[in-house]
Order: C-alpha cells, then structure tokens, then sequence
C-alpha cells in the first residue's frame, strides 16, 4: 500500500463499516439468523431426551454428580461458538473473497485491509453473543446450570469464537477452492468427538490426555463447563488466556494476507 | 471450420446419458481423493468418539437394554452408515445443482449441445449415486474393521446405503433446481437436515421420542434407511419391515425424481 | 414513428417446407413468459453461408428468439424450422449441429481450459481421440494454445469468450450462434474476436449473432434485423437499412442549452429530419456539411459541430424513436 496517500479521518473503529453492511444483509435473511438457534438446542434436546436415557450421572473433577445434559450442555455452547464463528470465517469469507467480491469494492473505499478483517470478525462474535445468551437462557430454563456464573456464558462464546476466526479467516487466505475446506471439517470433528465434550477427559490413557489438553476446544468446553456448572478453577484463566492468544495470531496474520490478497 | 456434419448425428436416446461419463470423470478425478479421505476418517472417529467412548458409559449405564440388548458400538455403527450417506447425499445435490444453474451455468452448456435437461439429471444423479456408492463401501470397511457386521446380510448395507442416498438426492434436485436463493439451503440444512440426523434413531431408539416427533421422524426417510441397515449389520432383517422400509424410500426416490425432472425443464429451457 | 412491425405483414408462405439451404425459417414466432411477452410474432430466415444479426437493445428479446432457435427453449406460438427441423421434438439432432456461445460463457470453472473442450465435446458424441485432435486445433485456432492448461477462473474475461467461442465449434457446427458476442470485452478483444469469426465466415460457417452495437453489425453482418420490444421493426443489409431509413449522412449540433426544442424549430427545413437527443440535435441531411453553413448562416453557434455518414444507430433512432444504449 502506498503510505503517501491521504487517508480521510475514518474514527477509530473503521471496522464499524464492515459491520454495519453485514448487518444490512443478514437484516433481509432474518429467517437464517432466527434458526441459527435451531442447531444447538436440537443437539441439546436430542441428548437430553435421547442420550441421557441411555447413560448415568457423571461425576466432574471437584466430585460433584450431573446429568450427563449438565455435562454435555456447556460443550455443546461451546462447540457452537467455534462452529458459527468458523463458518464465518472461513466459508464466509472465501465466499465473499473469491465470488462476491466484496473486498475487492471495499478496499477500493479508505478502509484498510485490517478493517476488513477486524470487521469480520466483531460481526461474527456479535452472533456468537447472541446465541450464546440464547442458549444459556434456555439451559437455565431446562435446569441445567448450576451457578450464576453461567450469566458469563456469552463472553466466554466471544473469547471461544475469537479464537477460531480469527484461526479460521487467516488459513482462509491460503485456500484455493472448496476442496481445501476438507481439511478445516477433518481438523474440527476430531475436536468436536475428543475434546472431553461427550465424556470426560479421565476416560483418555495419559499421553492421549496430555494431546487433548493441546486442543483449543478443550480449553472452551473447560471455561463453558466451568461456568455453567460453577467448578472454578485456574484452568478457567488458563483457557482464557490461550484462546485470547490464538485469536490475536490469527487476527494479525490474516489481516497481513489479505493486504497481500488484495491489493496487489 | 468445414461445414460437413462433424457429428454423429443422433444415436439412441439413451446414449446421451453416457456422454456425460468424461465430464463427470473428469470431476471425479478432481475431488475423490478428498471424499475418500473424508469418508474414511469420519467414520473411525465417529466410532471412536460416540461407539467406543460414549459406548462404555452406556453400556455400563445400562442402557443395553433399551437397544434391544446390543452393545452401544454395534447400535450407532449402522446409523452412522445411514447418516454419512444421507450427509454425502445432501453435500452433492444442493450447492453443486444451484451452482450448474445459478453461477457456473453449466447445465446451460450442457443442454446447448444435443443432451436434453433429463439427460443432464440423470448422468447428474449417476454422478451421485456413484460417490453414494464410494463413500458407503468406504465406511462399510470401516464397519467391518471394527468388527461390527454380521455376514452375510451385512453385505447388502452397501447397495442399501445407495438407496438411503438417492432418497434424498433426488427431493433436493428439485429443491435446489426451484430455489432462486442458497439461503434457503440454510433453512433447509437446518430444519430438515439437522433434525432428521438427530432424531432418526441413529444415536437412541426413536421409542424415546414423544409421540408426534415419533411419527415426523418416520415420515422422513432417514429413519427408514437407518432401520434397514441396521436390521443388515446386525444380521437380523425382518423381511416383511424391511420391504415396507425399501418400498417407503423408493417411493422419495421416485417422487423426488418426477419433481426434479420437472424443475429442470422449467429452470433450464422455460 | 412509422415504421410498421414486418413481422406482422409479411406474407406466410408455405412454412412445411423450407428450401434446403434456409437453416432458420420462423413464421410468427412468439415466446411469453406469464404475462410479460418477449417475442411478439417475428418472421426470419437465415440462409446457409451469411451472416445474419438480431439487432436492438437490451430486453428487445434477441436472447429469447435465440434460445428458441438453439432448441432449449420451446415457443409459445407460431412456427419454428431448424436445419429443416422442429425444436420441439428434433432438439437434440438440432443441437447436434448447432455451436452456441451464450454471453455468460457459462465455462465449467472447476476444469481447465483444455478440459473445457474435451469434456463439451464427449456431450456430442465425438470419440476421446477425435475430441482431443479439434480441441488442439480450436485453442490454436482461439490463440489460446499456450493457456491449455490453466484453470478457467484465471482468465480474463476476452480469453473467457475465445474459450466459449472454441468450446462451441467442437462440433464443427453449420450454424455458429452469438448471443452478444463482444459485450463487456475491450476494444482489442473485441477486435481479434471479430477477426476470428470473420475467418468462419470466409470458410462458409453461417452465423447468427444478437448485438446491440451498431459497429459489431456492421463489421460482421451480411443481413439483420432491427428488433424492438418482441417485434422486427427492419430487416435488411447494413447498407440497405441506412439507405431506406436514413439520410446519407448526419450533422450533430451540441447547443449547451437547454432549449433544444426551441432550436430544432428553427432548423427544421434544413434537412430531411431534425431529432432532438438529451444532449444534442441531429439533423439528417444527404450534404451534412451544407447543413453546418446553414446554421451557422442563421446566427446559431452550437458548441460543437460534427458531421458524419449516417449509422445503424440512426436507423434505430428512425424507427423506435429511441436511442440503442437505453
């Protein structure tokens, strides 16, 4: 980018911009945002009603007992946050990247390439705040939190769906066509099945432990689970700090790659 | 360019499906390496996660009984099977079919040269049930490592899970071919599929379910196909169920193909 | 206005049976979508060996009549010969012998260029290694030998065309069809990719072609028609059609003002006809340049004076009263 150019005074957030366009497009495709709740809530029901029949309590680090719903529920909020936010960034973004071409026009405006991706990404954790909240009300309204510090069910989303797009938006930049998103769905489910999301992580042999433990998902279901449960721990602020680290990486990398992406 | 007629002029009819076999092996080529990839590991952490994993807290929960005194891990394995193709299915008969029509254009091309727009359906869906065919036997050797098929019944999972695919192939070929938007592939994915995936007596007997769920689940035809193949690998078909079943998906099969024939006749050449 | 819709007076010859060397025979042909009408009972014959245009604007229905030529679109009313036979249940021999370049390319993204051509050309039921010898030829033939390789989405969007326009000779087609074959390409594409199809024409492809530029009619068609809201309202040479519906050569006069009105008046027994456009006035005159000293022998000072031969674009202004870039 040529530093000779005047810029226009933007204010401080020129990402407001992106955000507010998307905003102006998901506003006509409020039917896609309203069963964007759907998901989550079906998985939850389907454990509770299906699931939990079939399994025990299940007993968490501190020694106390849950249903296993009560377990599964805060990984399910935190699933879903990485989920949505991924999809996002990844597929979102390569869509409109390389077939709607919206940066192209953007970029052609006084907004920058880390506008475009700061942009990006409040948008998407603005909707991981939302469902979040959605889903820890209806967690509470089926019993199944067990603190007040499950009010704090959002903002661990946001931290969780941070990480993952900012993770996601910048490996994004590498793809070269649908086919590279295999490679996103085969790092994921194995994150989605392991990451002591459907049964504890005691139930893994040592060294297994020790992997999952590397995972940033496990991290999220810890903070989720730790939250909606209220079994707080130092592992609460380990995984805070982790995410919050990933995400910023990414966050920095990708916009770099989209400066070189677009404005050759 | 000479004038002289550079082409046979018409063959059988019917040779106009197969003129497609280049342009779908060539697209073959291209991506089943990924799907193969993909259709081999699902399963093996699927199992791993849900079969192994879940399995001991369930089968030691005493759940057994409710599964009609099966392991968890021999209970999921055929639902899965039914699942992956029904997924496969979905992957292949909505973005690609809005794509040939709405931003490549390519069935546009297809049918400026002699194929007709029920051509180009059918070497489509041949198209799919082929990847139906590979990611099935993909996953059924996947079964069969882990030790979960009883022969020789469970030799007909596989030609069955072609069945289960194309059931929902040939509805959404419609749906993708009418559909002016791909968000309405969103409310589709999840009102429909995500739902059916859930609660199609994959993962929990659907006698768990309350009443009017029961009977939507049964409507659909993933329960169907997940009931099939399970009665297969578990080698205990019940013959006169399992026609109701094969006749039921037929049934999707056919009307999904009547509506699909015409949405392609009036999307492509009204 | 004068011009009356040919369409709905010519004389209706026997349509069963065209002579042999009349590709395209259509007797009031019709197309309708619910209540919008796209075409509106158009009469044409495209003859074996010439080049034949649709010209009009945008929405004139051009690209309706041809996709009902090119048989995937089936007409509404009226009667539709192709290669002496019938769309509507010969489509497929029809298509067998037709190359068509719609202008959305519509080009497999997912396949290379060479891929393109191989693939396009099995749907014709050539044999691999036939396909395989005309598409070498084709690319060479489009100058796109070096790019065989490349994957669509990384060309241009003139090489798109050339590929489109290859890609729909795989069949060594009797009759080539364009719809809009240069719109949205840039000037130097535009011009090889006339180049290109003028070499067609010479070895006795016939073509078939929609343009709404003037230019592009009268570089490659022998014979057109000038269509306007689903009716032909000319048919003719590009010559002929300036001859009958327009003086020999124009003058154009930018005023600067806004009393255009007041000022064709004036002008008004200078020439043969004076039309007011937004921004000038032309008047149509056989000596465009005694024109010029009249106005200016009557004390008028346009801005700016330009005289030139008379165009297609003046013979659409003539008969629709409006101007082709609508």
């Amino acid at each position: 980018m040529s530093t000779g150019v005047v810029r226009p005074p933007l204010g401080r957030f020129a990402a407001q911009h992106l955000v507010a366009r998307n905003y102006l497009v998901y506003r006509r495709d409020w039917v896609v945002f309203v069963t964007g709740f759907l998901e989550p809530l079906l998985y939850l029901l389907s454990i509770g009603l299906g699931i939990q029949q079939l399994v025990g309590d299940f007993v968490l680090a501190d020694g106390s007992r849950v249903t296993y719903t009560e377990f599964v529920a805060p990984a399910m909020l935190a699933a879903s946050a990485m989920n949505g936010s991924l999809f996002d960034a990844t597929f979102g973004v390569f869509f409109k990247l390389k077939y709607e071409k919206v940066y192209d026009a953007v970029l052609a405006t006084p907004l920058r390439p880390v506008d475009v991706a700061v942009g990006e990404l409040v948008w998407s954790l603005l909707r991981a705040a939302v469902y979040a909240a959605a889903f820890v009300a209806f967690m509470a309204i089926l019993g199944l939190t067990g603190s007040w510090w499950a009010l704090l069910g959002p903002v661990a989303a946001v931290v969780i769906g941070y990480a993952f797009a900012g993770a996601g938006m910048a490996l994004t930049t590498w793809m070269r066509s649908w086919q590279d998103f295999d490679f996103i769905t085969l790092a994921v489910l194995p994150m989605f099945l392991f990451s002591a999301t459907f049964f504890p992580l005691n139930r893994y042999p040592d060294g297994v432990q020790w992997l999952v433990q590397l995972t940033p998902l496990y991290h999220g279901v810890v903070l989720c689970r730790g939250l909606t449960t209220g079994a707080l721990g130092v592992d609460l602020l380990v995984a805070v700090a982790y995410l919050v680290a990933m995400g910023s990486i990414g966050l920095a990398v990708s916009s770099r790659r989209l400066g070189t992406l677009l404005l050759r | 360019m000479t004038s002289s007629p550079g082409v046979p002029v018409t063959d059988a009819p019917n040779g106009l499906v197969w003129r497609q076999f280049d342009h779908w092996r060539v697209r073959w080529r291209r991506t089943w390496r990924g799907s193969a990839v993909t259709s081999f590991v699902l399963p093996i952490l699927y199992l791993l996660a849900m079969g192994v994993g879940l399995g001991a807290y369930v089968d030691e929960g005493g759940g057994r009984e409710s599964l009609g005194g099966v392991d968890y891990l021999d209970f999921i394995a055929p639902g899965l099977l039914a699942t992956a193709v029904m997924q496969t299915a979905v992957g292949a008969s909505t973005w690609p079919v809005m794509g040939a029509i709405k931003w490549d254009k390519t069935y546009f091309a297809m049918i400026a040269s002699p194929l007709r727009t029920r051509d180009v359906l059918v070497g489509n869906l041949g198209f799919v049930a082929a990847r139906l065919a590979m990611s099935a036997a993909v996953f059924w050797l996947v079964l069969w490592g882990f030790g979960v098929l009883v022969m020789p019944w469970a030799m007909l999972a596989v030609p069955v899970a072609i069945v289960v695919g194309m059931a929902h192939a040939t509805p959404l070929f419609a749906l993708s071919a009418w559909l002016e938007r791909e968000t309405g592939f969103m409310l589709v994915y999840r009102v429909g599929v995500v739902p059916m995936f859930l609660f199609s007596g994959a993962f929990f007997p659907i006698s768990q379910l309350p009443g009017l769920v029961q009977w939507l689940a049964q409507a659909l035809p993933l329960y169907h196909g997940v009931e099939l193949i399970r009665g297969l690998t578990l080698g205990r078909p019940d013959l006169l169920a399992d026609g109701a079943h094969v006749a039921y998906l037929l049934v999707w099969c056919v009307l999904g193909f009547v509506l699909a024939d015409r949405a392609f006749a009036r999307r492509l050449a009204g | 206005m004068g011009a009356r819709p040919l369409g709905q007076t010519a004389d209706r010859p026997d349509v069963a049976d065209p002579p042999l060397d009349v590709l395209v025979h259509a007797r009031g042909l019709r197309k309708s979508y619910g209540q919008l009408e796209a075409v509106r009972g158009i009469d044409v014959t495209v003859r074996r060996g010439e080049a034949f245009g649709f010209l009009g604007p945008n929405g004139a229905g051009k690209s309706s009549t041809m996709r009902m030529i090119a048989a995937v679109s089936t007409a509404s009313d009226g009667s539709l010969r192709v290669l002496g036979m019938d769309p509507a249940t010969d489509g497929p021999a029809i298509r067998a012998r037709l190359g068509v370049c719609p202008q959305d390319d519509t080009l497999d993204s997912e396949l290379t260029v060479r891929e393109n051509l191989l693939v396009y050309g099995r749907f014709f039921g050539l044999s691999r290694a036939e396909v395989a010898r005309r598409a070498d030829e084709l690319l060479a033939f489009v100058q796109l030998g070096d790019r065989a390789g490349a994957r669509v989405e990384q060309l241009s969007g003139g090489l798109k065309r050339r590929l489109t326009v290859a890609r729909s000779l795989i069949n060594e087609p009797e009759l080539l069809m364009l719809d809009e074959p240069t719109t949205g390409l840039d000037p130097q594409a535009r011009h090889l990719l006339w180049d290109r199809l003028f070499r067609l024409k010479q070895q006795g492809t016939t073509l078939l072609l929609t343009t709404h530029y003037m230019d592009e009619a009268e570089q490659l068609c022998d014979r057109l028609v000038v269509i306007d809201e689903g009716v032909i309202v000319a048919e003719g040479s590009p010559a002929q059609l300036i001859r009958d519906h327009s003086s020999r050569e124009v003058c154009e006069l930018r005023f600067g003002v806004d009393d255009h009105d007041g000022v064709a008046a004036r002008l008004a027994h200078l020439g043969e006809r004076v039309e007011v456009l937004p921004d000038r006035l032309l008047v149509y005159a056989a000596d465009g340049e005694s024109v010029a000293q009249a106005v200016h022998d009557l004390g008028l000072t346009p801005r700016s004076t330009l005289v030139r031969r008379s165009t297609l674009e003046d013979v659409f202004l003539r008969l629709t009263g409006r101007s082709l870039a609508d």
